[in-house]
């Protein structure tokens, strides 16, 4: 999973944009299948660069249609709200694409397929979305980590869309980072380590579940993780963990992360089972062949 | 004293200063007697000793450790130079951990040896007791050391457990906290055995300090005794040996103590010695600055004893949690059946194979000749069996780092395992069975019609035959008449001289093959007047070459001299 997107808004030859742009309007929930998705996978990367010029476009003609239409009354309207309510529009237009089939018209949700969105928040979205869960491929024990099918601002729109439509919980800012590292550790281990490792590694829940290893995860996806609970996570509300512990939690898994070993090779920061597994597979293997070296010498 | 020089006296200083030594201590006697022991030449005699050198590897890093580490649970707190734990309370053992991962001069290093060592130590004592099993060198009158070595393995444990208890991390507390439910799921006596370890409820102040005694003094020191006690029994019973030609059960062949054998054996310890630096150097080991000091309230996903203990963690893990409630609030916990009345039953059995093999078997004699495996297939299939009910265990002890890694449901996991638990000795028993009789019968098939050649010869009326090399006297039919006498048959002709023998070196060829082909040529020429020519490595009984110097062996039997070698003296 990629945790920056990486996207080049760079221009493109301005015919390519057509193609592309039934490719992205064909994009229903529906042709989910494995082999769409491998498919889907495969094109991806060009497809979201030429895609994210395509939903630009799209998006631009749109808010310029509609303001048009709609100046009169909001002739009065500051330009930032006019951002907002744009990008409220370009979410709504690609909630109606890619989501609509099972959160709902109205985000009430659709019995069997998908919970109600309402009040969930961008910050749900943004970590829903962002990590690749949604859309959803198929309905399993786990919601996997995929590649990321939208781009950062479009799904910011998205959010923007459900943050307009119900409220929830807000997206962060500033230095998620900035939180005292020792303590964030003393909350690490306290709050997450149980489901997720004392070094983030994951961990096996009952029923195929698992809580995924968090080496991938950037700041915003701990945070909103926190905020949403996804799945079988609890949700860390802002009274549980304050904002400011929940930077340090996040300034503690990422420089935990990016710290070496001290001692060597990590195999895999696991603790006994890969220790075990070497000290078999290369100790013992290694003293036996001294061994049978030796014993068979004149 | 002696004025006048006796015919071979020593002429020189050092020879003289030896004489002096001798007179006050005579010691030259004993010494002889020593350096002449002769050991058998089999590679797997020297498993027991990686788990002796592994020992003195721990005795010499632990010793190092001690001068630092501090078994003590007075919390403080770390200011030490790992930033992420700066201003973290804990204890003092954890808080010593750390400065000797991060401000000792060699600590980590030390650290990371002497816990490699330690999971070494423990497999190489689980391969030498293998070596023992399925040979069947625990038979009388060797069960006293079999009994030995099983309570060396406990200990070795029980060792290890403390060890790694010790430091005080989040990882091995909860394996403390798992060992105090295990001691309070005692019937009866549990609380009381609680409160005499621990000093009271969990985990108090003392634990750590007693672990520390128990690890470093106590264990070490009994262990120390024991394993005296183990080499010296052996130093009496003299070793077992593998038959073969000039073997018997009253003599043993193969190298002396000096210098061939002490050689090979410094060479061992170097090897084991390097295997644990180059682990401890290059591979990281339980790092407890990412675990994070002990606390009850917290715990791990993932979280592992060490190897050797695993096998309970994973009985646990596949028993199912049947709590016995009996009348009158008293239960007995699921606990109780799979980490104590396992391993208890375990380890009985282990020690009283011996005894329960000698009584099934009725076989009641002294044995100094070895089996090859497969010529007891019932222990055998026993040993396999036993060893994929330990594996299945071992395994599970892991299932959930299993799972999470293949991404296979943990509940799939622990029903493969219970399954696994139930089919899989089954399975070995019978697979290694079938094994073991189709070896023997190859054995017997060789030595009946001969060593293949790889030659097909057609015959005048255009039938073809494969040539076979017979091993001794053929009758009427052709057919040999070697008796099968458990010892290891020829199976390629190079090995009974019918061809050039195998060209030495272990990594790369070392001689010419030219070289070998001539110096062939000349032996057989000069040996062909010494002895006749046939070879029969599969008689039982005949001295091979006696008289021959132990060392440097028959050129003719594929590089390995170690086949021959001197008798020693009868055993008393
Ligand atoms: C194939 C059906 C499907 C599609 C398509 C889909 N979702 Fe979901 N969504 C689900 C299911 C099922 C869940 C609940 C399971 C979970 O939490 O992982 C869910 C959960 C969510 C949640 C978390 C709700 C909460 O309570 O925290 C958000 C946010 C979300 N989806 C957003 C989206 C967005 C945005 C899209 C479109 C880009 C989308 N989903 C497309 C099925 C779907
Ligand atoms: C009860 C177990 C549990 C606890 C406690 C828990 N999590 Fe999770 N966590 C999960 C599960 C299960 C998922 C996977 C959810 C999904 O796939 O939709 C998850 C997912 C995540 C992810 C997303 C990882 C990815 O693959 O993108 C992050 C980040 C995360 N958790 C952080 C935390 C933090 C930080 C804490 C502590 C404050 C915490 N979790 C506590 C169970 C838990
Ligand atoms: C007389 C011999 C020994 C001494 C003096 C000794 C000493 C020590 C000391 C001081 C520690 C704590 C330091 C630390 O945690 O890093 C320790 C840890 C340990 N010891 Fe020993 N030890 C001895 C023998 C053994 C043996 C025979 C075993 C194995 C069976 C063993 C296994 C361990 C283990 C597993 C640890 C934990 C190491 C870690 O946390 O990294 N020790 N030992």
């Amino acid at each position: 999973m990629s945790t920056t997107n990486q996207q080049s808004d760079a221009p493109h030859p301005g015919t390519a944009g057509a193609a592309p742009r039934r490719s992205r309007w064909g994009r229903r929930p529906a042709d989910g299948t494995p082999a769409a998705a491998a498919r889907a996978r495969l094109r991806s990367r060009r497809r979201r660069r030429l895609g994210n010029v395509a939903g630009l476009l799209a998006g631009l003609i749109l808010t310029g249609a509609l303001y048009s239409a709609l100046a009169p009354a909001h002739a009065a309207d500051s330009s930032a709200d006019a951002d907002t309510e744009s990008a409220v529009e370009a979410g709504e237009e690609l909630y109606t694409r890619s989501c609509i089939t099972c959160h709902g018209e109205n985000l009430e949700g659709v019995n069997n397929r998908g919970p109600s969105l309402i009040g969930v928040g961008e910050a749900a979205v943004y970590f829903q979305v962002h990590t690749g869960r949604m859309p959803l491929v198929r309905q399993e024990a786990d919601a996997p980590d995929k590649p990321v099918v939208f781009s950062d601002e479009e799904i910011d729109q998205l959010g923007a869309y459900i943050q307009a439509n119900g409220g929830g919980p807000t997206l962060p800012s500033g230095d998620l980072r900035d939180g005292d590292l020792a303590e964030g550790g003393e909350l690490f281990r306290l709050n997450c380590a149980s489901c997720h490792n004392f070094v983030g590694q994951g961990g096996a829940l009952s029923s195929g579940k698992a809580a995924p290893s968090l080496e991938a995860s950037n700041d915003l996806e701990i945070y909103t993780a926190m905020l949403s609970g996804p799945e079988n996570m609890p949700v860390f509300g802002d009274n549980q963990i304050t904002p400011e512990e929940k930077r340090a939690i996040i300034n503690y898994v990422q420089t935990i992360k990016g710290a070496g070993d001290p001692g060597g090779a990590g195999i895999g920061r696991l603790g006994p089972a890969p220790e075990g597994l070497v000290i078999w597979v290369v100790g013992v293997a290694a003293t036996l062949f001294g061994v049978y070296w030796i014993g068979t010498k004149a | 004293m002696a004025t006048a020089t006796a015919p071979g006296a020593p002429r020189t200083a050092l020879g003289k200063a030896a004489v002096e030594l001798d007179e006050r201590l005579i010691v030259a006697g004993p010494l002889r007697r020593t350096l002449h022991k002769v050991f058998p030449d089999h590679w797997s005699f020297l498993l027991g000793e990686i788990a002796l050198y592994s020992f003195v590897v721990l005795l010499l890093t632990g010793t190092y450790l001690t001068f630092f580490f501090q078994g003590s649970m007075t919390e403080v707190v770390y200011e030490g130079s790992y930033a992420p734990l700066r201003g973290v309370e804990m204890s003092v053992a954890y808080a010593s951990t750390l400065d000797l991962s991060f401000d000792v001069r060699g600590g980590l290093v030390v650290r990371q040896i002497h816990h490699w060592s330690a999971l070494l130590f423990v497999a190489a004592i689980v391969v030498h007791l293998m070596r023992i099993f399925f040979t069947g060198a625990f038979r009388r009158p060797r069960e006293t050391n079999w009994l030995i070595g099983i309570a060396l393995l406990v200990l070795a444990l029980v060792e290890g457990f403390a060890g790694y208890s010790m430091p005080d991390d989040l990882l091995s507390g909860t394996g403390l906290r798992i060992a105090s439910a295990i001691m309070l799921a005692i019937p009866v006596v549990g609380t009381w055995v609680h409160f005499a370890v621990f000093g009271g409820d969990y985990v108090g102040e003392l634990i750590v300090g007693r672990l520390y005694i128990a690890h470093v003094l106590l264990i070490p020191a009994i262990m120390l005794g024991l394993i005296a006690l183990h080499l010296l029994i052996l130093v009496k019973q003299k070793h077992t040996q593998f038959p073969g030609a000039g073997r018997t059960e009253h003599n043993v062949v193969g190298v002396r103590m000096f210098p061939t054998f002490a050689v090979k054996s410094t060479g061992l310890f170097f090897v084991v010695f390097a295997v644990c630096a180059a682990l401890g150097g290059a591979v990281q080991i339980n790092p407890v600055w990412l675990w994070g000091p002990y606390d009850p309230a917290k715990v791990s996903a993932a979280s592992q004893p060490d190897w050797y203990i695993m096998f309970l963690d994973g009985s646990t893990r596949l028993f199912p949690a049947w709590d016995i409630n009996l009348p009158g609030d008293y239960t007995i916990p699921a606990l109780f059946w799979p980490t104590l009345v396992l391993p208890g039953i375990i380890f009985t059995l282990m020690a009283l194979y011996p005894v329960l093999e000698r009584v099934l078997t009725g076989d009641t004699a002294s044995h100094h000749l070895l089996q090859r495996p497969r010529d007891v297939p019932v222990r055998t299939s026993l040993g396999a069996m036993s060893i994929a009910f330990y594996v299945v265990l071992l395994l599970s002890g892991a299932n959930d780092v299993i799972a999470e890694k293949f991404d296979i449901s943990l509940n799939a996991m622990t029903w493969a395992g219970r399954l696994g638990l139930i089919l899989l000795p089954a399975a070995a028993y019978v697979l290694t069975y079938r094994v073991c009789l189709g070896l023997q019968k190859h054995d017997r098939e060789v030595l009946e019609h001969g060593i293949e050649t790889g030659v097909i010869r057609r015959l005048p009326n255009g039938e073809f035959i494969e040539v076979h090399q017979p091993l001794g006297p053929v009758d009427a039919h052709g057919h040999g008449q070697l008796a099968y006498g458990g010892a290891p048959v020829p199976k390629r002709m190079n090995q009974v001289g019918g061809a050039r023998r195998a060209i030495r070196g272990f990594f790369t060829p070392i001689e010419e093959p030219i070289r070998v082909e001539l110096e062939q040529r000349e032996e057989s020429r000069g040996l062909a007047t010494a002895e006749e020519g046939g070879r029969e490595l599969t008689s039982a009984g005949r001295p091979t070459e006696g008289g021959r110097p132990s060392e440097g062996g028959r050129p003719s039997e594929g590089g390995r001299p170690s086949e021959g070698g001197r008798p020693q003296e009868p055993r008393d």
